[in-house]
């Protein structure tokens, strides 16, 4: 389908951005396509936990005028973007997916907010999520599920589900999420859009709700890999309000999409192609191995031996860090407080009890055993050395190749309650963790659908602030493919 | 490692966490489960390893202490559960 024949709420970020420059339509018309989208869809899809249409069409209208007074403030004027609501925003909810922050409303805007804000952006939906960010599939939310816009029976992935589930369905232009252990990629290669999980530190967290600060980070979805590349150079760069915040400024990764480069060097990590690994999804992602080489590039075998203990390294540096993280949750100054407390320990145990879903609560309590006494050096010193190895084999790797390919996730989007069992849960994050510790850059690209009509994505790996780079390779794919560009039967 | 010693109401004290005798028993199951896999780590060899708390070697950041603008009173306030006087209302703390 050419740009001139698409529905305006199914326009690329690149596209709306040149038919709003050549005047062809306005940000008041895009905003309102992508309004009414949403009021068609969000009634069976609830991929929104919140929305302002009044606040996103003052937005617009205040972009249109800018833009007719020759001010426009770049690609992204004008242009509809949805938040998880894990991203502050400031006089709008901040939820996280709780019932803790049920009633909360941001004082102030996260950088990334504010970024977007100073791009021209229309910020008005907040999107739905796994509870601070703790699942894979978005039925953690303690509001309601979220379903997958290919199969309405089916989840979105998770935890940044909402965001992944919206911009497939139309509700948006682009999203942002958050991916501590894969929660960008694995619901873009469910939902059949790209998502890009950026180097640790490249994109400010401040304003993020804390999971595992080690591991958290802020990156966007979009339908093409242009797209996230253009959302990326607007939220990246380095804030002196995150001390993690590395000190490389924003690139240019739109115009590195394009550069003339040697053919690449890609690694299959042949511990990502095993047991587990559904067949249609290893055959789609053959297919995109197979186009690669296609086009030049030298495809090797490589090896990450410690991958088999990456969930369980996850698993334990995470809930650590959310134990602690959400001990800020006391019923005191914020968020959700019970009834009638006896004294200060009842208030801290009860609200605590009332505000958290049990995945939370089970995590804080495995985060809580992992750290005590006795137990420390066993798990949390020893996950910490196994997360210098995990690290080291994927610098080790990138000695011999530029990027690794390999799934995304071992299966396509499962049914709503099919995995109800933590730990069959978390094994959907397998090709995912290592990247979260090794503070990586990846990103998911789709890359064609099973027989059953549901979204497959392959994931790209690169070196430590290699954007740039990476970015390249996926265009390289994406641009003739397009996956990202489907609509489901909505 | 022996899981008979997984004491979740001592957990859940650490945690401050009020819990219900359904929720210990499903935790109790679910964490010797989780725990089990968890313990393949103890396979490793991590003799002469450096532990990473980031994925990046991570140095102190100093900021100027200076006096900046933050969030004005009201505002700190505006998701309090309970306040007076510019000021949090918790329940007594001091007999």
């Amino acid at each position: 389908m050419t740009a001139a024949t698409t529905p305006l709420h199914y326009l690329s970020v690149a596209d709306a951005a040149s038919a709003l420059s050549a005047g062809r339509i306005s940000s008041a018309e895009l905003t309102e396509a992508v309004i009414a989208r949403a009021e068609a869809v969000e009634p069976r899809l609830r991929a929104f936990l919140s929305a302002d249409p009044d606040l996103a069409r003052s937005q617009a209208q205040a972009s249109d005028a800018r833009r007719a007074a020759g001010g426009c403030l770049g690609p992204l004027d004008g242009i509809p973007i949805g938040l998880k609501d894990v991203i502050a925003a400031r006089d709008q909810p901040l939820t996280a997916g709780s019932r803790m922050l049920e009633k909360f409303v941001s004082p102030y805007d996260a950088t990334v907010t504010g970024r977007l804000r100073e791009a021209g952006a229309v910020l008005y939906g907040r999107h739905n999520c796994d509870e601070f960010a703790m699942g894979s599939s978005t039925e953690n939310s303690a509001f309601h599920p979220t379903g997958n816009p290919w199969a309405l029976d089916r989840v979105p992935g998770g935890s940044s589900g909402g965001s992944a589930a919206a911009l497939a369905a139309g509700e948006a232009v682009a999203t942002l999420g958050s991916d501590t252990g894969g929660s960008i990629r694995q619901p873009a290669a469910l939902c059949g859009v790209v998502g890009l999980k950026p180097t640790y530190g490249r994109v400010s967290r401040y304003g993020l709700v804390a999971y595992a600060s080690s591991l958290d980070q802020i990156g966007p979805f979009g339908r093409t890999v242009e797209d996230v590349a253009l959302v990326l150079q607007t939220i990246a760069g380095h804030d002196e309000r995150d001390s993690t915040s590395v000190g490389a400024p924003a690139e240019d990764f739109a115009a590195a999409l394009t550069a003339p480069s040697a053919p690449r060097r890609l690694g299959l990590p042949r511990e990502y192609f095993g047991e587990g690994l559904d067949p249609e999804v290893a055959a789609a992602v053959e297919q995109a191995v197979s186009y690669y080489r296609e086009l030049g590039c030298e495809v090797r075998e490589v090896s990450l031996p410690h991958t088999p203990y990456c969930l369980d390294t996850y698993y334990v540096l995470a809930t650590a860090e959310a134990s602690s993280n959400l001990a800020r949750y006391d019923g005191i100054r914020y968020g959700h407080r019970c009834a009638e407390p006896r004294d200060l320990h009842d208030l801290y145990f009860r609200s605590r009890a009332e505000g958290f879903g049990a995945e939370v609560k089970r995590r804080i309590i495995l985060g809580t055993y992992v750290l005590s006494s006795g137990y420390y050096d066993a798990y949390y010193l020893r996950a910490q050395k196994v997360r210098t190895l995990v690290r080291r084999d994927f610098l080790r790797a990138f000695e011999q190749v530029d990027a690794l390919l390999t799934p995304t996730s071992p299966i396509p989007a499962f049914r709503l309650g099919e995995k109800a069992d933590p730990l069959a849960m978390y094994l959907c994050d397998i090709y995912t963790i290592g990247v979260n510790l090794a503070g990586l850059p990846a990103l998911s690209i789709p890359c064609g659908f099973n027989r059953a009509g549901l979204p497959v994505g392959f994931q790209l790996i690169g070196k430590p602030l290699g954007e740039s780079e990476l970015l390249a390779i996926a265009h390289a794919y994406d641009r003739v493919h397009q996956w990202g560009r489907r609509h489901p039967n909505l | 490692m022996d899981r008979s010693e997984l004491d979740l109401d001592a957990l859940a004290r650490l945690a401050r966490l009020a819990l219900t005798p359904e929720e210990k028993a499903t935790f109790t199951r679910q964490l010797a489960e989780l725990l089990g896999h968890i313990d393949r780590l103890s396979q490793v060899d991590v003799s002469g390893v450096e532990p990473s708390a980031h994925a990046h070697p991570q140095h102190n950041v100093w900021q100027d202490d200076k006096a900046r603008p933050g969030l004005p009173p009201a505002e700190a306030l505006r998701n309090a559960p309970a306040q007076r006087d510019q000021m949090i209302v918790v329940p007594k703390v001091v007999e």
